[in-house]
């Protein structure tokens, strides 16, 4: 029996019953990844063997009738390169992190391995989670499944293809302005980035610690509601986590829309900002929701056009900072035979890290450095505060903001790779949510003329990641969408 | 006279006693083994958060209280950021715009008057590791190797800095010495320069009298003791002062104290210093500091030394100097009111803790909390004094016992037969035995060289072990001389 092709609450709910046992699943989920990750090279760390440790043990615990299991128990999951697990490689997809082994466990990763969930591997990335298509991985692209001569997006795109191709039935990312949304949309499964601080950030390897957000892909709401319950809730680990009850998001399927409001904010809708097959799938969108009770208005974020400029200055900024311990000194990758402690360390950091890396730590040095710092990042901390104030008024008549996620549907590899500006444009529609640190959902609602996913943005208020799945859950049974890649022989 | 005016600002950082560092669980204990007392936050390993330390800020609070500071309400954490081996993350959390005390001030008293000095800021920041440099020079540049060492890194740190308020070298170590007394009484830091615990870095300038602009301060590093502060200020006031002299200008720079030498030696002028690109850190929230945080913390808060110098004055009577030399350090003060609880010869028990006790700890290397004479043994010393069973001179001897046996002092007297000789005749009959030996000596008293008395009395003493008691040796020498 083929199992890639089930969702992940099935997968757990025929694991629980024993029909079938965790380590099939998760041996299936591995035949599969051996058959189709030389192409697509969604997982760059295969770890193959602590999987099948962990369903084994999964299946050991169900034959003595173990109590109170999680609902994702023994269900296999991916992770992005990006996180650390005790006694496994976490590289960033970077040359400067090529052999680095983490000598602890992030903290959704043990809330992972304390669901139960056998771990496949480490998913591909761009270098630092810094890129929108896996092209500035130190281990080459991803292929998007839908289309092999296209990019699957990014940072989180090895997540992405992982659960589209059938690889993983679930998988983490991250996502500081776009990184989970973006590539979701692009390859048509379900991606959400929580309110800042709804998961916690310990153990990710930060990027811009103010923005950098973990949450869950899948194939559908239903999927994603059950693995934001078990990653999300209070760190003291980290002190930007929120100490605020996690709801059961499964309570917020299955729920009417009548009444609820949602906001279409004119600033992502003007023209020529948008291809029009991706405008007429979000039109059609908006008349199912329509169909389905919630009723719709035009609003304004004023501050919208600054968002990017804003981004791309407090990001660069914290990952200066972040990425200056990569020197060398205590591990990761060193310059041999270097004459003096300067030259060890600047050729160690010049041969470690790639092009896109080096120029944002440029960038986030220069607009720290002394006679700018006015100018630039406090400048931009102004304007980011204006940019939640535009979010805060709508949210005072609104449920939720409906916007595209992407403006486009997935570009060719190598399209932008040498236009920084353009590639920085595909996040243009998901920056807002990390600046104004609210939850943002990605889901498929069409296809666009060349028949690829494209993928439509609910941003919701702080903590009512609920609200947005009701919305996403009610559109997602109405509209149907069916992923006709991840079964594909 | 000088025609210069000195300029100095002190910049003190003092390790706050915490049992973990300031932003993860491990010892802040000095001295374990290499990289033991390390985690993956103080490692600054990919993807670990730092967590505040809320014992740390209640100390950084307390010290602001007693400096007499304002406590912001509102505080936060900022990151210095430069490249160094010993610092794993590549950049020092520590706080710039929004520290935790600001404006505070602190009484000094020079050759009798008081003044007092202004204190810029107080604010928390994280210590860096501790590298070591095989090869001859010891330092970085040619090393073969280099080892570094990260159990001190994460500790928590206390920049205390002052206003550039004192005008000479003595001041700056009135001023150390009165802030590390206060440090200690409110035990916040043990204030240990040689295990590092206290650091100072000094700025200094001079201008002419009657200028009212700066001119550039050199800041003086490596200075390890708060005499070497002293040495190295005196130095670079005369330093300086030849500089201007001369008609040079002095610039900015940073100067390396050597103590071997008493001179110091420019290490680096501040033009290419660093751009450390201070921001706000990302990874900690404001700290909100409460009026009622505040009032909590004042509980806490103890007699400080200048209050109780005074009060040792009025309620013990005892002189100025004395009062500032037992409450200058609170062990001592605590010391002497267990004794003063015991014996109302407040004087006597003051002498002998000045005189015999500090003496003697300060020569075995000890502290007063290991002194092995406690506060019953030292009142019972008194009390033999004040009763005449020993005379002061024996009291000396019999310390001495006390001291190295932690023995009790009824006993030595007792085991020693060290009791004063009292009786009269007893005296007398020594005193004969000595007029006989000397009978030139006493001819010259007779002859009005009265001073030679002196002399017999030495002999008398000798003759009796020191056990005759001073006052009747004289009294009955006296006598036995005029008859
Ligand atoms: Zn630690």
């Amino acid at each position: 029996m083929n199992y890639t092709g089930l969702k992940a609450l099935e997968l757990a709910k025929l694991i629980r019953e024993k029909q079938i046992t965790s380590k099939e699943v998760t041996m299936g989920f591995i035949e599969r990844i051996k058959q189709k990750n030389v192409k697509l090279n969604a997982f760059v760390n295969e770890e193959f063997e602590g999987a099948i440790k962990t369903a084994e043990n999964c299946d050991n615990i169900l034959a003595i009738g173990g109590k109170e299991l999680s609902p994702l128990f023994g269900v296999p999951i991916a992770l992005k390169a990006n996180m650390c697990s005790e006694g496994t490689k976490v590289t960033c997809c970077s040359k400067i992190l090529e052999n680095y082994i983490s000598p602890y466990d992030a903290t959704v990763v043990e809330k992972i391995k304390k669901a139960g969930m056998p771990i496949l591997g480490k998913c591909n990335m761009d270098e630092f989670a810094m890129g929108s298509s896996t092209e500035n991985s130190v281990n080459g692209p991803s292929l998007n499944p839908w289309d092999n001569s296209r990019i699957p997006g990014g940072s989180s795109g090895g997540s992405s293809v992982a659960v589209a191709a059938g690889l993983s039935p679930l998988a983490l990312g991250s996502d500081t302005g776009g990184s989970i949304r973006q590539p979701a949309a692009c390859c048509g499964v379900v991606g959400l980035k929580p309110t800042y601080g709804r998961v916690s950030r310990y153990g990710l390897v930060a990027f811009a610690s103010s923005l950098d957000q973990i949450g869950p892909f899948s194939g559908d709401i239903e999927d994603n509601a059950a693995l934001l319950e078990i990653i999300a809730g209070y760190d003291k680990r980290d002190s930007t986590s929120i100490n605020k009850e996690v709801p059961a998001y499964s309570k917020y399927l299955n729920k009417s829309l009548k009444g609820m409001k949602i906001a279409m904010p004119k600033e992502y809708f003007i023209k020529g900002g948008l291809a029009p097959d991706v405008l007429e799938a979000l039109n059609s969108s908006v008349e199912i929701f329509k169909k389905l009770g919630a009723e719709f208005e035009q609003v304004s974020l004023p501050h919208t056009e600054y968002c990017l400029a804003t981004y791309y200055i407090i990001a660069t900024a914290e990952a200066s900072s972040n990425l200056a311990r990569y020197d060398g000194v205590h591990y990761g990758y060193r310059k041999k035979d270097s004459k003096s402690l300067i030259e060890m360390m600047t050729k160690s950091r010049a041969e470690g890290f790639g092009n896109e890396v080096k120029r944002r730590i440029m960038l986030g040095t220069y607009v720290l450095s002394a006679g700018y710092y006015d100018a630039y990042y406090l400048k931009a901390q102004k304007v980011r505060t204006l940019i939640k104030r535009d979010f805060d008024r709508v949210f005072e008549k609104f449920d939720c903001v409906l916007t595209p996620t992407t403006p486009a549907s997935a570009f060719k590899l190598g399209e932008k790779i040498l236009d920084p500006i353009q590639m920085y444009l595909s996040d243009i529609f998901t920056i807002s949510a990390n600046l104004a640190g609210v939850p943002a959902i990605s889901l498929p609602c069409g296809l666009s003329d060349n028949k690829l996913p494209v993928g439509l943005q609910l941003i919701g208020k702080p903590f009512m990641e609920g609200e947005l799945f009701t919305l996403a859950h009610a559109f997602e049974k109405a509209y149907g969408w069916k992923n006709t890649v991840n079964t594909e022989v | 006279m000088s025609k210069y005016e000195t300029i100095i600002g002190l910049e003190v950082h003092v390790q706050l006693k915490t049992a973990t560092k300031l932003f993860c669980g491990c010892s802040t204990k000095f001295g374990a083994e290499a990289n033991t007392h390390t985690c993956p936050v103080c490692l600054g390993l990919p993807g670990a958060l730092p967590v505040l330390n809320k014992k740390a800020v209640n100390l950084a609070i307390l010290t602001g209280l007693a400096l007499k500071f304002k406590i912001n309400e509102f505080a936060r954490f900022d990151r210095k950021n430069y490249f160094y081996p010993d610092l794993p993350k590549g950049y020092q959390i520590s706080q710039k715009d929004k520290p935790f005390c600001e404006h505070g001030k602190l009484e000094i008293t020079i050759d009798g008057v008081k003044k007092e000095i202004g204190i810029t800021r107080a604010h928390l920041e994280e210590d860096a590791g501790k590298l070591l440099h095989s090869g001859s020079s010891g330092q970085i540049g040619d090393a073969e190797e280099s080892l570094v060492d990260l159990n001190r890194t994460c500790v928590p740190l206390l920049e205390i800095v002052s206003e550039p308020d004192l005008r000479s070298p003595a001041e700056a170590f009135e001023y150390l010495g009165a802030l590390k007394s206060i440090l200690q009484y409110i035990g916040v830091s043990d204030c240990d320069m040689e295990k590092g615990s206290l650091r100072c870095d000094a700025n200094i300038s001079l201008r002419p009298f009657g200028q009212k602009e700066f001119n550039p301060k050199v800041e003086i590093k490596n200075v390890n003791s708060f005499k070497n502060v002293k040495d190295a200020l005196e130095y670079e006031t005369a330093r300086q002062t030849q500089c201007l002299d001369s008609g040079e200008k002095t610039f900015q720079e940073t100067r390396l104290f050597s103590a071997e030498k008493g001179t110091t030696t420019a290490m680096r002028a501040k033009e290419e210093s660093n751009d450390y690109r201070y921001f706000p850190e990302p990874d900690l929230v404001v700290n909100h500091i409460t009026k009622e945080m505040i009032e909590e913390i004042k509980k806490t808060l103890v007699e400080l030394p200048a209050v109780r110098r005074s009060r040792f004055v009025t309620a013990y009577g005892l002189p100025e100097y004395d009062a500032g030399v037992l409450t200058a350090s609170k062990a001592f003060a605590d010391y002497f009111e267990v004794c003063a609880g015991l014996n109302k010869n407040y004087k006597a028990i003051s002498n002998l803790i000045m005189g015999d006790l500090m003496g003697f700890l300060k020569a075995a290397g000890k502290d007063i909390s290991d002194s092995p004479v406690k506060p019953e043994n030292l009142v019972k010393l008194v009390k033999l004094i004040d009763t005449n069973i020993i005379s002061s001179k024996i009291a000396k001897v019999v310390f001495e016992d006390m001291f190295k046996e932690s023995a009790d002092p009824e006993d030595v007297v007792k085991a020693k037969g060290l009791v004063q000789i009292t009786d009269e005749g007893a005296v007398g009959k020594i005193i004969d035995k000595v007029l006989l030996e000397n009978p030139a000596i006493v001819a010259e008293y007779k002859s009005g060289k009265d001073k030679v008395i002196g002399n017999l009395v030495g002999k008398v003493m000798k003759e009796s072990a020191g056990k005759a008691s001073p006052g009747l040796v004289n009294k009955i020498l006296k006598e036995k001389l005029s008859n």
